[in-house]
């Protein structure tokens, strides 16, 4: 790290697991999570579903026990952090009462945190004032999610967790949604968000997490994820089994290599550095058939969130953070 | 990938310009949110027809017509026993319905997201029974009201007595309803027990006379018959030992029933 000043973080999981109990024995959801938030920072959670987002997200704050690890909110517990109204959350789906009105919503949850004056800044803030007197049960998916977010807002958190929350929506509400958001983050708050979207990912995020199977698999900022991403993938044939692990093992040592993954009697190097990854293949090893493809975020992302095979290792760890 | 350039504000504290945390106040908060309930209450038509019109209505048939009406029975006559009859059913089924309601708002996720603020579970329940209590008490004035100008007659003790029977009395039932609710989590689970309630009424002689037949005995075992000797009494009578009995083992099944699957599922969430 750069920073001179050690803050403390706005969210900390140390080798976070939680397990399920299964008919066919306990099902890992989060397996050894390590991250480190610091404050003000736009965070984005990407990962397929099943990944272990909404798992994490639920002890972050407080809705349910981790099997092993910790969590600490601004060095806190999380059920201390919501008491104190640091952390709030936007949940996926649920959580409204859908016979009183918009307004009367963020107005009770307002006094839930002691805050009695009138629900119209928040409502301002979200994109609802217009919206005050509607009954939440006769609000449009677009418009509950901007209401959970009017309620996020009232205790004023400096965490705030998005729990995918634009399932659903149009791309009109998705984007009146995040412009919301973001609006709103630009005065200092922690944001973390978790989505199956790429390109909200990319386009809302100052950071990007990628989680795959309950693990961290890549950590970086949005550009450098997108040039990782937006690197290429030599690939080249090597017949004899003890030659090609071999081969792994020297590419492994080279300074552009993110990714080598085995497909049948072919290497597959992800690389930022295609030439020097083919000028090597083919003048210091016995590699042949080679072939250069251009990838993008979606292969870089399937990649990564896919079935691990035991040599698919990013250069970045999550855990150096 | 480097760590540096991805953590642009590391050493940015949150903004000291946001406003400074007011402390909750868990009184202040409480009455808000009853008045939440209360307004949901008058809102929501169904609840008015089950607590606020069927047990006039219901008094009215049964109660005024037929020669029995101006017999006399007890300290008052038959029409007074009917309308302390209908206040208990009234003040039962606002009491299951607010009990209920708790499962049918768990079912929603809006307990999960009550769990996100300061309030705590148990104040959670408590309002909510609060907000039935209030509305039960509205469901026990009009029918003995609607009684009054129909023709029933008792002594003054007796209608106050009465009408603080059936209101209190109807404790028993919103921890039956919030124990039926934890059992059967379904948004619907007052369809299950309306019409459960409505039997239990007859079976426990609320609605009619026991006699003096095998089924007196049997009934006993209800939890709708000791309330219904309870509300009763000050009609004149004597309350028998197993009338008491009954109240209080009901009520503590109810509420050690409500209680266990309540810690169950805050455990669990």
């Amino acid at each position: 790290m750069t920073s001179t000043t050690r803050t403390t973080p706005a969210l900390s999981l140390r080798g976070l697991r939680k397990e399920f109990p299964s008919p066919a024995g306990p099902v890992r959801a989060v397996d050894g999570i390590d991250l480190e938030i610091a404050p003000g920072e736009v965070v984005a959670f990407l990962g397929p579903n099943g990944a272990g987002k909404t798992s994490t997200i639920d002890m972050v704050l407080g809705l349910s026990a981790p099997t092993a690890g910790t969590v600490r909110v601004f060095g806190a517990d999380p059920a201390d952090a919501i008491a104190a109204g640091r952390v709030a959350a936007v949940m996926q789906t649920g959580g409204l009462l859908r016979d009183i009105t918009v307004a009367e919503t963020v107005a009770l949850t307002a006094a839930l945190f002691g805050r009695t004056g009138s629900p119209a800044p928040y409502l301002e803030r979200a994109g609802i004032a217009d919206l005050a007197d509607r009954m939440v049960g006769k609000c449009s998916g677009g418009q509950q999610q901007r209401l959970r977010f009017a309620m996020a807002l009232v205790s004023e958190p400096d965490l705030l967790l998005l729990d995918e929350p634009t399932t659903g929506m149009d791309v009109e509400g998705r984007r009146e949604f995040w412009s919301a958001i973001r609006a709103d983050a630009a005065a200092g708050r922690t944001v973390v968000f978790a989505t199956h979207y790429l390109e909200e990912a990319d386009t809302y995020a100052d950071r990007v997490v990628l989680v795959s199977q309950g693990r961290v698999v890549a950590d970086g900022s949005t550009a450098e994820v997108r040039s990782f991403a937006s690197g290429r993938a030599v690939s080249a044939r090597i017949d004899d089994d003890a030659e090609r692990a071999a081969v792994a093992a020297r590419l492994r040592d080279l300074p552009a290599v993110d990714v080598i993954d085995h497909r049948g009697s072919r290497l597959v190097v992800r690389t930022g550095d295609s030439d020097g990854v083919a000028r090597f293949l083919l003048t210091q090893t016995p590699a042949r058939d080679l072939e250069v493809a251009s990838e993008n975020l979606e292969d870089a992302f399937v990649a990564l969130t896919s079935t691990p095979v035991p040599s698919t290792a990013p250069s970045t760890d999550g855990a150096a953070r | 990938m480097s760590a540096t350039t991805s953590t642009p504000n590391t050493t940015t504290a949150p903004p000291a310009a946001r406003p400074a945390r007011p402390a909750v106040r868990p009184l202040a908060a409480a009455r808000v949110y009853l008045a939440v309930e209360l307004r949901r209450s008058l809102r929501n038509r169904r609840t008015l027809i089950f607590s606020m019109v069927m047990p006039p209505v219901l008094f009215l048939i049964f109660g005024v017509q037929g020669d029995y009406a101006t017999q006399s029975a007890g300290n008052g006559n038959v029409t007074a026993w009917i309308a302390v009859s209908m206040a208990l059913y009234g003040a039962m089924v606002t009491a299951t319905a607010g009990g209920a309601s708790v499962s049918v708002e768990r079912a929603q996720g809006w307990t999960r997201q009550l769990r996100l603020t300061p309030l705590r579970p148990a104040v959670y329940v408590g309002i909510k029974l609060a907000g039935a209590m209030v509305l039960g008490a509205a469901s026990v004035l009009l029918t003995l009201v609607v009684a009054a100008f129909a023709g029933a007659q008792m002594s003054a003790v007796a209608w106050v007595l009465c009408a603080l029977l059936a209101w209190v009395g109807s404790l028993v039932f919103a921890a039956f309803g919030l124990f039926m609710g934890y059992l059967l989590p379904a948004e619907n689970v007052m369809q299950i027990l309306g019409p459960l309630l409505a039997l239990l009424s007859f079976a426990g002689g609320l609605f009619v006379p026991l006699g003096d037949g095998w089924w007196a005995t049997v009934a006993q075992l209800f939890p709708t018959y000791g309330l219904a000797e309870l509300v009763h009494a000050p009609l004149g009578g004597d309350l028998g030992v197993a009338a008491v009995v009954n109240v209080v083992a009901w009520a503590a099944i109810f509420s050690f029933g409500a209680a266990w699957r309540f810690r169950k599922d805050t455990a669990r969430v």
